[in-house]
């Protein structure tokens, strides 16, 4: 059955290419069942190849499928192969689930748009590319699923291209994640030169050969790569504007899957990780303090889906934490408990920007609880899950990272949960301003709104989403090796380079209840401040609704004089050097070009001529050789 | 007393490929004196696919025969059944598949139906399997005559033209002068050697030193002549712009094709398993054609306007880099210049067919401005261009990168830095001829362009083009993509090579 996992990525690329080809005749909304049945469909295969593979013993669930050889050079030789073995089956597993319900809730959200069929050609195509990226054997293939996933995401966040924020939000993401993706190729570059080889099994049986220097080299550039991907300082403030999207694609590719492609890239090449030591500090102190100055923006935000942009970069923030802290297994618990609870509260998101008529300030909300009860419901679970209030999923497994983090040094551990209490505030704001409070828009009049819960297309995977946001902590419960299935089922992939120091009971209970605690004592002062306040301008400072002047500084000191340089060049470089220099060779080239062939005169004599120089000219050159 | 000629023994499976081609072309002759004369010209042409994979499946089984059993010789040691000439024959025979359906629309609208071009084809096309598989200059000479002559002939098919008719006479005499030459060569090797078989020279040379090499040198400089002529190589070049432009749009593919493919299986065969002893002497006049012609190949398309001529020069270029392969003189070299010709032969037979399509929308004229909003006219067929141009601009994902790729990682491994890095700046003039027709097509139609009226209407187009050319593309993108069985055969080819 393991055989069958090439269906996997295949059957989103049917999708896609059929799409591709005749969504406008397959029509609305056709084409969106027909993409969501594919998605549908790679998630079942995943589940049964999971289960063959689950039925294996530990040591021998590692599938390499090679299909064939794609490139070989020197002595490199890169095959197009799929590795399937328990991390990259749980990715696979929750990129295809999630993406099921968030395709059907697509259908819903989308039922409208001109660009139906278009949006669910880009939606198969993101998949395909996750999957690839997941599902490869080699650094190579996981190098192009990874800018599959970013061309999707541009087409994506420009969906609505017409409007101008769009498309420049569209942009910056790609220049963000071009910066990024060069440190990856550089760390491509860097394998290939030294283990000549960019399949994951050969490259960690060679590590041994390489010095210290090139270890860290390597695993900062990946990490460069990962953080523009993963949305890290300095590169963060792509991911905010990225929320230009529809919302079905900020709760897809901007929450739940492709923001994590840098964390499992990260786990992915752990055995180099775990090598370079210094390298794990860097990640884990940028990851912390990513994690808190984004909780401190989403502190200020007044777009709902800001807030929640920013508090994804945040969780990400937290997930690079267990990285450095070189607790992995941690690291994808936070990711799959953070997809559930995070594209619950983004498909929450979109139902009540769907119910308000496209409105998005939380300033504008309020008392929606009592129109929209199944929003405010699971809403509600998410802002509980990601608080990390006991039992829900976000407990569980922030308190995994910040045991790990306290490991490594008690200040990751201090930063980690500060911004914890920020987390549990910062959507508890949200929370209320959007669900309770006073209404503060109007349901009479010319701008009369009736905002109601949707259809049962987007309320389903509300559902779905919200029970595993309560639930999902049972994955991995820290009581003992027979109920921390996650970490059971990871361990051959990232046991090696684990670097945790078995907590013992009281250890647990210690931190158990400060987690606890620090999650309630959040969420209990946003109610105090928010309950009936709609404005605290205090508390909102303009510091922090301009995300620490970030952007604007990365604006003035990199973007702005790029710019003038780049209108430098195109004045003086361009025009007067570059284009004198160009002009000049193409000005050789067009009169070489026009002079030769001016020799083409059409005259069989001359062509006959030519043929009789070039003669004269090879066979003097072999007598003159032959020495007479 | 009378000596009594000994006629060699001969096996009949050895030379099958060819004899279906022949036998093939003599069934066609036959049909077209029984059957009357209003006989759907489009049978002829299925039935030369027909031929042509009946040649395909015998090439086939004779590569499972040679894989397993390793390569020999027969008819009296002159034909070399090896893993080389099994894959020319497996790309002759393809190309006759796929050729035809090129041709039949263009025959029928032109009124020159009937079954002169597919006789023609098949001879031709067993001329260039020969070309590959013979093991003896003088059937290297014959093949060359049998390739050649039918593609004269060809050139000058359309006879209500007068530029058909040019390009037939051209071609012609330039192609018989450039024999002469060659033939001349094969009489100063024979003296020199005293044998005319591949593999004797190549023994003779290895024993004997020559103390006096001014004859052998002599054959060998004319004879490279023959074949750079044959391969349109810078300075021999001068006949290909003029009949590429002159010959019918729906042939041309096919000519350019075959020509390509015949010319360089003898030449590699040749001047690899004849002549390495000399490589010295012939490798730099090989390196100073192939630099020439890639260099010059690329400027001079810079400036045509006629797509036609474009093309030419664009083999010009090509024939460039396939030459890399004998430059590296190594079995790696041989395999990537045979990965390059399978590459090159499906790009520019859908090409060629691509342009007669379009060349007839607009009175035959193959001018650029031709294609000058096709991108909204027939955007599917501008697509389809666009994914032939870039493959020739060596654009990933077609057979046209990993073509260039392997070429001059080739020479590269054989440390011959200068010409890799001329072949890779000569491609990126490349892509700046390739690119303008992908831009072209799909700008916008400017109002003050006066050329060509824009026809809004989409190009009509049969079944017997989109098959072809859904054929060309999906081998172009698929063994771009999943190049290895296609590499792999090449390798083994010049692994077998003998």
């Amino acid at each position: 059955m393991i055989q069958l996992a090439y269906l996997i990525p295949l059957f989103p690329l049917v999708g896609f290419l059929i799409l591709a080809l005749f969504g406008r005749k397959i029509g609305n909304p056709r084409a969106g069942w027909l993409a969501t049945l594919m998605v549908f469909a790679s998630f079942i295969v995943t589940m049964i190849v999971f289960a063959q593979v689950a039925g294996q013993p530990a040591g021998g669930r590692l599938h390499v499928e090679n299909w064939f050889t794609w490139l070989s050079f020197g002595s490199v030789s890169i095959d197009a192969g799929i590795q399937i073995d328990p991390l990259s089956l749980t990715m696979a597993s929750f990129v295809t689930g999630i993406s099921s319900l968030i395709h059907l809730y697509s259908i819903g959200y989308m039922e409208h748009d001109e660009g139906f069929s278009k949006f669910f050609v880009y939606l198969n195509l993101f998949v395909f590319s996750m999957l690839m990226l997941v599902l490869g054997e080699n650094l190579l293939i996981t190098f192009l699923g990874w800018e599959g996933v970013g061309v999707c995401s541009y087409f994506l966040i420009s969906f609505w291209f017409t409007r101008d924020s769009a498309a420049t939000a569209g942009k910056k993401a790609m220049i963000y994640n071009r910066v990024g993706d060069a440190g990856f190729l550089v760390a491509l570059f860097l394998l290939i030169e030294r283990t000549h080889s960019l399949t994951y099994t050969v490259i960690f049986s060679r590590l041994s050969t390489l010095s210290k220097g090139d270890l860290i080299a390597i695993s900062l550039l990946l990490f460069v790569g990962a953080a523009g991907k993963s949305a890290q300082l300095p590169f963060f403030p792509w991911l905010a504007d990225a929320m230009e999207g529809p919302t079905p694609v900020s709760a897809l590719i901007h929450a739940a899957t492709m923001v994590t492609a840098g964390v499992y890239l990260m786990c992915r090449v752990n055995p180099i990780l775990h090598l370079a030591p210094d390298a794990g500090h860097v990640i884990a102190w940028i990851g912390v303090a990513t994690a808190f100055i984004a909780a401190t923006i989403g502190c200020a935000q007044t777009d709902i889906k800001k807030v929640l942009a920013y508090s994804t970069v945040s969780q990400l923030g937290y997930m690079f934490l267990a990285v450095g802290c070189g607790a992995y297994d941690a690291a994808i618990f936070l990711m799959l408990t953070h997809a559930f609870y995070k594209a619950l509260l983004f498909l929450g998101s979109g139902s009540v920007i769907h119910a308000m008529d496209d409105e998005q300030d939380i300033k504008k909300m309020g008392a929606l609880r009592k129109v929209m009860p199944l929003t405010s419901l699971t809403f509600f679970v998410g802002w509980l899950s990601i608080a990390g209030v006991p039992p829900f999923s976000g407990f569980w497994a922030k308190g995994d990272v910040l045991s790990n983090a306290w490991v490594v040094s008690p200040a990751l551990w201090v930063v980690a949960a500060f911004t914890a209490i920020l987390t549990a505030y910062y959507m508890g704001r949200q929370y209320l301003l959007v669900f309770l409070g006073d209404r503060r828009w109007s349901s009479d009049g010319e701008s009369a709104l009736h905002p109601h819960d949707a259809t049962w297309k987007m309320s389903a995977p509300l559902i779905v989403l919200a029970i595993f946001a309560a639930f999902g902590g049972l994955l991995n419960l820290p009581f003992g090796s027979h109920v921390n299935f996650l970490e059971t089922w990871l361990n051959p992939v990232v046991g090696h380079s684990l670097l945790r120091n078995t907590d013992s009971a009281l250890q647990l209970w210690i931190f158990g209840i400060a987690d606890a605690v620090f999650a309630v004592v959040g969420a209990l002062i946003a109610v105090s401040l928010w309950r009936d306040a709609v404005n605290r301008p205090r508390l909102e400072p303009r510091f922090l609704t301009m995300a620490w002047f970030i952007d604007a500084s990365i604006d003035r000191l990199v973007a702005r004089p790029s710019i003038a340089l780049a209108a430098l060049s195109s004045t003086v470089i361009e025009s007067e050097v570059l284009d004198g220099a160009v002009n000049g060779v193409a000005g050789a080239f067009k009169v070489s070009s026009s002079r030769l062939r001016r020799m083409q005169t059409g005259y069989v004599r001359t062509y006959a001529l030519m043929i009789v120089v070039g003669l004269v000219l090879i066979v003097s050159y072999f007598l003159i050789r032959s020495g007479l | 007393m009378l000596s009594v000629i000994t006629l060699p023994t001969i096996n009949y499976t050895a030379i099958l490929p060819e004899l279906i081609l022949l036998g093939g072309m003599l069934v066609l002759l036959a049909l077209v004196s029984v059957i009357p004369k209003d006989f759907a010209s489009t049978t002829y042409a299925s039935l030369t696919q027909c031929i042509g994979t009946a040649s395909l499946v015998s090439s086939l089984i004779l590569w499972h025969d040679v894989a397993r059993n390793g390569a020999f010789q027969a008819v009296a040691q002159i034909v070399n059944v090896d893993g080389f000439s099994v894959f020319i024959m497996v790309l002759v025979s393809s190309i006759l598949v796929v050729a035809p359906a090129f041709a039949v629309d263009y025959l029928k609208d032109e009124k020159i139906a009937g079954v002169e071009y597919y006789i023609l084809a098949l001879v031709s096309g067993a001329g260039a399997i020969l070309m590959g598989a013979s093991n003896d200059l003088i059937l290297i000479f014959l093949a060359l005559e049998i390739l050649s002559i039918p593609l004269y002939v060809i050139a000058g098919l359309n006879y209500r033209r007068e530029a058909s008719g040019e390009a037939a006479i051209k071609y012609f005499l330039l192609g018989a002068f450039s024999s002469a030459i060659f033939l001349y060569g094969i009489a100063l090797v024979y003296g020199a050697t005293g044998s005319t078989n591949l593999a004797s020279i190549s023994a003779f040379l290895a024993r004997n030193n020559i103390v006096t090499p001014g004859t052998l040198y002599a054959g060998a400089a004319l004879m490279l002549v023959g074949f750079a002529f044959k391969i349109a190589a810078i300075p021999f070049h001068m006949w290909s712009p003029d009949v590429y432009e002159g010959s019918p749009d729906g042939v041309v593919g096919f000519m350019a094709a075959i020509a390509k493919v015949g010319g360089f299986a003898a030449f590699l065969r040749v001047f690899v398993s004849a002549l390495p002893t000399i490589s010295s002497i012939w490798e730099p006049v090989v390196w100073v054609l192939a630099v020439l012609s890639l260099v010059i190949g690329a400027i001079v398309a810079l400036s045509q306007q006629n797509i036609k001529r474009l093309f030419a020069y664009s083999s010009i270029n090509h024939a460039g880099f396939i030459l890399l392969g004998l430059v590296a003189m190594s079995s790696r070299g041989i395999a990537s210049s045979l990965y390059y010709l399978f590459a090159y032969s499906f790009v520019v037979l859908g090409s060629f067919g691509v342009i007669a399509v379009v060349a007839k929308t607009h009175s035959g004229s193959a001018d650029i401005n031709s294609f000058r909003g096709l991108g909204r006219r027939s955007p599917v067929l501008a697509v389809i261009f666009a994914i032939f141009l870039l493959a020739q601009a060596g654009a990933p994902f077609t057979t046209g990168f990993l073509a260039k790729f392997y070429v001059v990682s080739a020479v590269i491994e054989t440390h011959s830095y200068a010409i890799a890095v001329i072949a890779m700046l000569s491609a990126a003039v490349g892509v700046a001829f390739y690119l303008r027709g992908v831009l072209v097509m799909f700008s916008g139609l400017e109002s003050s362009d006066s050329i060509g009226s824009p026809v809004e209407n989409p190009i009509p187009m049969s079944r017997w083009i989109w098959s072809a050319l859904t054929t060309c593309v999906l081998v172009t993108v698929v063994f771009g993509v999943w190049p290895s069985p296609l590499l792999d055969f090449a390798k083994s080819a010049s692994l077998l090579f003998r």
